[in-house]
This record gives C-alpha cells, structure tokens and sequence, in this order.
C-alpha cells in the first residue's frame, strides 16, 4: 500500500510537472500585458514532438541518443525521494536529500556530455556554462539543506519534514537565510530569470537551450520534461520544507486529497512569486552569476551559523 | 596460513622482477637447459621437445613477458586472498624474520589494516598484470629495454606489500626506500626526454626528504621506547608535545608522498611520464601506501589523538581537495590531470580522516569508526577508479599517440568498448549515484552532518564549512570530468591521429580495465560487502564499530540509524530501470517515429569543421574567470598584421600558460636559500693552498687544545 502510494505520488510529480510550467508562463505573459496561452499549452508541446519523427545529427554517438532517457529517469528518480502529498513514504527513505542532489547532478553530467557530443560551438559554450553554475550552485544548496537536516538531526526528507511539522510554527532565524539560499540556487538551476532565460533561443548568452540545440522529436520532449520536473521539485522542495503544513501523515483517502489540494495551492502561489519577480528583473550578465551564487552560498553559511550559534540545544 | 599468502604474494612480485633480468640471457637459459638434459639423460627427450619451442629467438622474448605478468598477476591474487582471509577472520598475526640487523630482527604484523590496503594493491596489480603485456608491447626494445620495467615493477610491487607487513621502524624504512627507490627508476624509465629526468629527480628528492622526516617521526616516538618495534612504540609514553612533533613529522613524511598540498609537487611530474599501468599503481595505490603509514603513525603508534591535529588534517585536506581539483581542471595533458586529481581525492580522505580524528579526540569512538570507515572506503574507491581512468588514458596514448586533450575527440566511435569504460571511471570519480565514488562521499558528508555531538564551538563551525568545500570539490570534478570525457571521446577528432584511431585488439588490456570498471559498478551497488569489511578494520583500530551495526546488510546503508540517513543504492538502480525502461518503451514503439539521421543543424550556420569545437581552454574558461586568484595565468594574444595600413589580421596566436603557486612561493625561495647558503659556504674555498694549510694548522691547533 505504501509502495503504491509512493508510486502514484512520483506519477503525480510526472504529470503534473508540465501544468506549473503552463501556469508560471499564463501568470507571466498576464503580467506583461500579453495574451497567455493555455495552462495546458505544454502538455500539447509535449504530445507534439513525442509523435514527431526525431532528426539525428551524422555526428552524434549513441550517448547523444541515450541521454535524454537518462536525464529523464534520474530526475524522475529524485521526484521519488522528494515527499509531495504524504510523508513516510518508503521511497524517501531508499535515498535521501544527498542522493537527491546526486540524481541532479547525474541528469547535469548526461545533459553536458550530450551537448559536447556534436561538436558544435553552442553545445560546448551551453556545457560548460551549466557546469560552471552548477558548481557554484551545489555547495549553496548542500548549505542551505545542511542547516534543515542539522535542525532535524536527519538527512531523511520524511523525517526532516515530519519534524518541522511537530515543532509547530517557530520562526528560526536560520531557516529564513536557509529558504533565501535556496530560492537563489533553485532559479540558478532551474535556468530561471536573472541567470537563465527559459524563452529564448539564439542569444548567445542562453545556457540550458544552447546544449539541447540539436536535440529534436522525443528526445527534445523528454529534456524539456525532465527540466519542467526539476523546476517543479525545487518549488516542493522549498514549499514542503519550509511550509509543510497540510501534508499528509496518514494514508487515508481524505488526507491525501487535501494534501494534493493544499500542494497545488502553494505551487500555484510560488509560481506568481517566481512571475513576478521574472517580470521585475533583468537578465544578468553571465559573470555577474558568480556574484549571486556567492551571495546564496553565503546566505546558507549564515543560517547554519545561526543554527549553531542561537538555536542548538547546547 | 594467512601469512604464507602474503608471504608468497611477496615473494611471486619479487620473483616476477627477477623474472624479468632474463629478457636478454635467453643464449644463457639455453645453456643451461642443455647443461641440465646433459645431467638428467631420463626423459630429457621429452623435456627438450617440450621446452625448445619456447626459447626459440622469436618468442622467446614474448613469452617472457608473459610469465612476468603472470607472477606478478599471482601475486595480486594472492595478495588479496591474504587480505580478505585476515579481514574476515578479523585476526592479527606476528611474525619475525631472521633477517636485517642482529639485534633486531624483522618484526611482521598483519592485522586488519594491514590486510584492507593489501586488498587494495591485490586488486590493482591483478589488473595492472591482464593489462600490462599489450601495453609494454609497444616500447622498443633496444631503447627501453623490459628487463629494467620488469624488475623494478616487481622490486615496487614488493616493497608496497613489505611496507604494509613491517612491525618495527627498521624494517619499515627499508620496505619504503625499496618501494621509494624502485618506483624512481620507473619514472625515468624513459630517460631520453630531458622532461622526465627532470621529474624523476624531483620525485626523488621529494621521497628521500619525505623519508627523512619519517626516520624523524619514529625517531621522536624511540626517544620515549625501549626499542624500534611498533609494540614498544606504542607503549612509549610521549608528552603532548613531542607527540604533536612526532605527528607533524609523519605528517610532514607522509604527506610528501600522499601528495598532500602544497608538498604535492611531485605527482604532476611524474605520473605523466612514468609508462601508464606504472602511473596507475602509483597513483592508485603507492598514495594509498602513505596513507596507511600514517593511520598506522597516529591512530595506532601515537594512540590518543588530538583534536588539534584531526583540525590539520581537516584544513590541510579541503585545500588539497580544492586545489587539486581546481588545478586539475586547467591540465590539458590528461595523465598530469589525473595526477591533480589525486591530490583532490587524498585530500577528500584527509578531511575525512580528520573528522575521525576531531571525533575520537572528543569521546566518539563510534562517530570516529564512521569517519575512518569514510576515507578508507574512499582510499578503496579511488583505488579503483583512478586505476582504470589510468589504464583508459593508457589505451588512448597506445592509440592515438598523444596525450594531449585538445588533440583528440570523437573517439567513442572509433573505441566503444574503452570509451565505456572511462566513462564508467569518470561517472564514479566525479560521484554519480549508482557507482563507488558516490557513496564514500555519501559517507564523508554523514560524517561531518554528525557535528552536532561536540561540543567545542570553533569545531562546530569549522566542519559544516568544511563539508561545503566538500560539495563544491565534488560538483568541480564533475566539471573537470564532463570536460575530460567530453573532449577526449566526444564531438569531432582534432587531430589527424584521432581520425585514424581504432579500437585496441588487445584483450588484456580491457580486460584489466573491465575487471575495474567492473568492481566500480558493483561496489556502487553493495556497497555493504567492502564497508562491513572496514567495519573490521576499525573495531582493530579504534576499538568500535559502526554505531549501527545490526544495519549493515547488502540492501540498506544506514550508518548512524535509519531515522536518520539511509541509502539503498539496489533499489535506486531497479527504480532508475524502471523509469528509463518505461520511457523508453512508450516513445520507441511507434514505428513511424524511427530517428532520421541528417546534418548537424547548429542553428543553420553550417560548414562546422573540428576547428570550432570548444577546447579545453575554452570550457574551463569560466572557471578560470571566477577563480583567478588560484593559479598563475600567463595568457597572450598575438595577432599578425598586414594589408595597407597594417589593419587586417592575418593571423592570431594564442597562448595559455596556467602555473602553480606552490614553485614560486614555497620551492623556488628554499631553492635560492640553499644556493645562497652554499655560495657562502664555497667563501672559504679560496683554491689557494697557503690558505688549506693554513686550515689545517688551525684545526690542529684547536684539537690539541681540546685534549689538552
């Protein structure tokens, strides 16, 4: 039963994922006095190219061929780990919040490999540029996340989680610098306004769409839901930690139903925060993003000094 | 019983160098195999058909090699039965030999540590020997004769395995200069290249000094003894003070040869010229022979550790880790990049080992058994996957004649099963879940997340910060590997060899990597068989075990408790099957969606040549902007004017000349210091005899006065 529910919380995440990259894109072409197309606009994308025939570079290996299923199934694997719905599911505990970044960084690694296995300019610039963020971006997050598991004692999101639950609403001056760092490092790795912007091509200061350039068809279908899964589990991430109540704590049909009801609330909610501020915002340069992910990581060191300094037992 | 397969481990290494000598005495070994039938007339007509074959002109070379590969591979069977026989009975067994000095006869001790790291060179050399005949194929025997690989590779291979039995200070330090020595001879075993002279003298030098402050250590420990033996050095009651002396010269010693920064120098050097099975052992597994001593040095001889020194070795290992990776990322020639990494990953076990040390000096044993259980795992790991990413970089070289990553691509086409290979030994160096590398870091971060036992503020800080260098280590090897993997095996070929390259035919040379890749791979997924074997090593050590012992199954890892970390890396690899099956199935079963295959599209710009690829310059080229401070960056751009007003460029050159801190700073003032001091010296050199004279007759004076 518990397998069950974890399994159908992961299909959840899957298909789910697509709506809250139409919703973030409606709340934003709204803002900017656009007409916005339909929440459902990605699904149809994604319908689209996975019934259209894939074109392959001469010049690609099999790797170029195999990635995007690979990036797919890690990212699906850390939607398995993160707790959506219920808490105590056996599946967060098979891993935990350090294979999570793992997982990404599995995704990450494919995902550079296959924009070098071409050969052209864009691919190289698009890999190295992710590599170089993501590296900035990891130890910010890993600091960010230290601080929780440090509160909770456990590196088990389940548990992590279930512990804020029982401590009820404190308000921990390390928590708030730990959610400021994350939100930084999720719009750093999720390609978001002011370090990546999602809506163009051909800039040549693009970075996630400059290594899947050459990518088409089914492949391009799976790269671009696997990223709207990683935006998707970041926004859980930052929803569930920081705010986790609603979520469900017992198995019953009720309390899952309102823990959907209540995730999708808060989703929805984060999405206009992330509008907002992508609307507000300009695009920075791209060796300004250092500066930013310095500043995140900074943010995560503060709130586990905090942690340590002013709130642990001793 | 366990030690005779140790013993005879040894003794197979030393006789596969002696082996060796013979390359060029087949006209002896004919003599005397006649002299032998002449003696013996039964059945020498059998023998002699039997054996003749062998010594024929032609093959008898060939063979040769083979036998020395085969004792040696022997030898690494036996080493590694020897050391899971002591690991699993978890038992100690002492020895003496009625060798060396007369009062002091060589002490033999094979315990659990001991048998881990002798678990680890088995498991090397048996790849090295699958691997090393197609390789020493290639050299030219007139210039680089077999006979002087094969017995210092056997010499090598046996004074590692001596270091690990030694028991008392004497015999250590000689098991060490065997290994020091012999291995000096490999790097400059191609010596024509004034380049590898140059390293081979400096990794010299740097092991002599190294072992000098070794001698220094135990010499500190003996001044408090009764005797050189490790038992007496252990009972030696030692102040703080001259423990902590004792503990920076190990360090000191140890260090030099882990390569730890900023006395790292030497691995740079010499791992890219020494032939590349040889790098692979030494980096794989000479690092890890060092790091034994100095387990052995402080959690053994010293006994009670001090927070202070686990601090050390804390800061010490996260500037290794970084440093190394940092500059490991700006190589171009990719045996010199491995080499960095190395001083990354011993740095990674230094922290850990530090943690361990911080734990055990504050009370939690437990915690401390987890730490050490960490950087042994991660010694074992990087064993392994530095050994085949060696052995991958030596299938290359063999191929395409270079080394040089800017030369090359495209190779995963021309070498499938090798460009397999090495991306399994990149995936699990830059720790990917599923391989090896992923979970002793899994561990060190366990570790370190257990900071909130102590009790010291300083400590309480200093670790989580630590653990965050740990991070961005781990996400900047990634980098470093993307851009290795992708350079080498991805995109266009760069160079005219590149095109032509093709897969080895050799079959022992992949098979040595396969049997590590191999190993990777499932280590990656049980990680529970190796780890419940350290468990061992640190109930020995340390005197406890893991804190969750009862946890410890091939399924789960849950090291502290289940409440608070696990990790089932069996069940992470069915569901990562699952997904990647599922999607595959349902996107592949529409039969019109077939992949078309067309020219690259590249934003329709076209006309791509190799040219225009991102090298390897161009990739780190971020990085280089972000971390300026950390290297000496030489960079000139040259452009070649012409046309009327000499406004058109003709041509541009570009240079990147990337240097360490570590030769200005710290080795080129010691280098002007010691010429300095010996030109002052050389004053009373006058050359003029009055002036010896006038020498002696000083000295003379001055002893007759001292006696009288």
């Amino acid at each position: 039963m518990n397998w069950l529910i974890a399994i159908l919380q992961t299909i959840l995440f899957v298909v789910l994922a697509p709506l809250l990259a139409g919703w973030i894109k409606c709340c934003k072409c709204r803002l900017q006095n656009r007409k916005a197309p339909s929440v459902f606009q990605p699904y149809r994308d994604l319908f689209k190219l996975t019934h259209k025939q894939p074109v392959v570079s001469e010049q690609a290996s099999w790797l170029f061929i195999k990635a995007p299923y690979i990036i797919f199934s890690a990212t699906v694997l850390a939607a398995t780990v993160v707790p959506l719905i219920a808490v105590d599911l056996p599946t967060s505990a098979s891993a935990d919040v350090i294979v999570m970044v793992g997982f990404f960084a599995f995704a990450r690694f494919f995902l550079a490999l296959a924009g070098l296995d071409i050969g052209t300019a864009f691919g190289g610039m698009g890999s190295s540029r992710e590599m170089t963020i993501s590296s900035m971006a990891e130890p910010a997050m890993l600091m960010a996340i230290f601080t929780l598991t440090m509160t909770a004692s456990t590196t088990n999101l389940s548990f992590a989680i279930s512990h804020v639950l029982n401590e009820g609403l404190v308000l921990r001056p390390s928590f708030v610098f730990a959610l400021s760092a994350l939100v930084l490092v999720a719009i750093a790795e999720t390609g978001r306004i002011p370090v990546d912007n999602p809506a163009t091509h051909l800039e040549l200061t693009m970075i996630h769409e400059a290594m899947i350039l050459e990518y088409s068809g089914r492949h391009l279908a799976l790269i671009e839901w696997a990223s709207q899964l990683k935006l998707m589990l970041y926004g859980v991430l930052i929803a569930n930690i920081f705010f986790p109540w609603g979520i469900a704590e017992s198995f019953g049909i009720q309390a899952l139903g309102y823990g959907l009801l209540v995730i999708i609330g808060k989703l929805a909610l984060l999405a206009v925060f992330l509008a907002i501020a992508e609307t507000l915002v300009a695009k920075m340069r791209l060796f300004r993003v250092q500066e930013f992910l310095s500043f995140a990581y900074l943010l995560g060191l503060l709130g586990m000094l905090s942690h340590i300094i002013l709130e642990a037992a001793r | 019983m366990i030690l005779v397969l140790a013993y005879s481990a040894v003794l197979l290494s030393f006789f596969s160098g002696l082996l060796g000598l013979m390359m060029h005495q087949r006209q002896h070994v004919l003599e005397f195999s006649q002299y032998m039938f002449n003696k013996l007339p039964r059945r020498s007509e059998r023998c002699q058909s039997l054996i003749a074959p062998y010594l024929e002109e032609h093959r008898f070379p060939f063979l040769l090699r083979k036998a020395v590969f085969v004792l040696l591979g022997l030898s690494g069977v036996f080493a590694v039965l020897a050391g899971l026989s002591v690991l699993i009975g978890k038992t100690v067994v002492t020895d003496q030999l009625s060798l060396g000095l007369p009062w002091l006869p060589w002490h033999v001790r094979f315990d659990c540590l001991s048998g881990f790291f002798f678990l680890i060179i088995g498991i090397a050399v048996s790849s090295v020997s699958l691997y090393g005949p197609g390789y020493v194929n290639s050299y030219d025997e007139s210039q680089h004769p077999f006979a002087v690989l094969g017995l210092f590779t056997g010499l090598f291979v046996a004074g590692m395995m001596l270091v690990l039995l030694a028991d008392d200070a004497f015999f250590f330090m000689i098991a060490w200069e065997l290994m020091s020595v012999a291995s000096y001879f490999l790097v400059a075993f191609q010596h024509e290249n004034p380049a590898n002279r140059r390293a081979a003298f400096i990794y010299l030098l740097m092991a002599e000094v190294g072992a000098l402050a070794i001698i220094l250590g135990f010499g500190v420990l003996a001044g408090f003894s009764d005797g050189f033996t490790f038992d007496a050095l252990r009972k030696a009651n030692v102040s703080t003070t001259w423990a902590s002396i004792a503990f920076m010269w190990a360090l000191l010693g140890f260090g030099m040869k882990a390569g730890i920064f900023p006395v790292h120098v030497w691995l740079p050097e010499a791992h890219p010229v020494a032939p590349s099975h040889i790098s692979a052992l030494m980096s794989g597994v000479m690092l890890k022979v060092a790091l034994y001593g100095l387990i052995r040095f402080c959690f053994d001889l010293l006994g009670d550790v001090h927070w202070q020194w686990g601090v050390v070795l804390l800061i010490l290992g996260t500037v290794s880790a970084l440093g190394g990776i940092l500059y490991a990322m700006m190589q171009t020639n990719l045996k010199r990049l491995l080499a960095y990494s190395s001083v990354e990953n011993i740095g990674i076990i230094f922290m850990v080992l530090g943690l361990s040390m911080i734990f055990m000096a504050n009370g939690h044993p437990q915690l401390a058994a987890l730490g050490l259980l960490a950087a042994l795992f991660h010694a074992f790991n990087h064993a392994l996957f530095k050994n085949l990413l060696f052995l991958g970089a030596g299938i290359i070289h063999h191929q395409t004649h270079q080394l040089n990553i800017d030369m090359m691509g495209g190779l995963i086409k021309k070498m499938p099963k090798t460009s397999m290979l090495f991306l399994i030994g990149c995936m699990s160096i830059s720790s990917l879940p599923l391989f090896n590398g992923f979970v002793s870091e899994w561990l060190a971060f366990q570790t370190a997340l257990q900071v909130d036992v102590l009790d010291n503020g300083v400590l309480r800080s200093l670790i989580p910060v630590a653990a965050a260098a740990l991070a961005l280590t781990a996400a900047l090897a990634a980098a470093c590997f993307v851009k290795v993997f992708g350079l080498i095996f991805l995109g266009l070929p760069r160079s005219h060899h590149c095109e032509k390259a093709h897969e080895t035919q050799d079959k022992g040379m992949l098979a040595g990597s396969s049997l590590l890749a191999g190993l990777c791979f499932l280590f990656g997924i049980f990680p529970g068989l190796i780890i419940s074997l350290i468990n061992s090593v640190a109930g020995q050590l340390l005197g406890e075990t893991l804190p969750n012992d009862a946890a410890l199954g091939w399924l789960w890892l849950a090291p502290v408790s289940v409440s608070q970390a696990s990790y089932a890396p069996p069940l992470v690899l069915i569901g990562a099957l699952i997904a990647g099956c599922v999607s595959f199935w349902y996107l592949r079963r529409n039969p019109s969606t077939a992949i078309r295959t067309a020219e690259t599209w590249d934003c329709g710009f076209g006309g791509l040549t190799h040219r225009m690829q991102y090298s390897s310059s161009a990739f780190t080229m971020p990085f280089r902007r972000i971390f300026a401070k950390v290297w000496i960056i030489d960079e000139q751009i040259d452009k070649d004017m012409q046309g009327a007003m000499n406004q058109d460029v003709a041509a541009v050159h570009y240079q990147l000349r990337i240097q360490d801190h570590s030769w200005p700073r710290l080795y080129e003032p010691i280098a002007r210091g010691v010429n300095s001091t010996a030109k002052l010296v050389g004053r009373i050199q006058t050359g003029n005899i009055r002036v010896y004279l006038g020498y002696s007759f000083a000295t003379l004076l001055l002893l007759l006065w001292v006696i009288s």
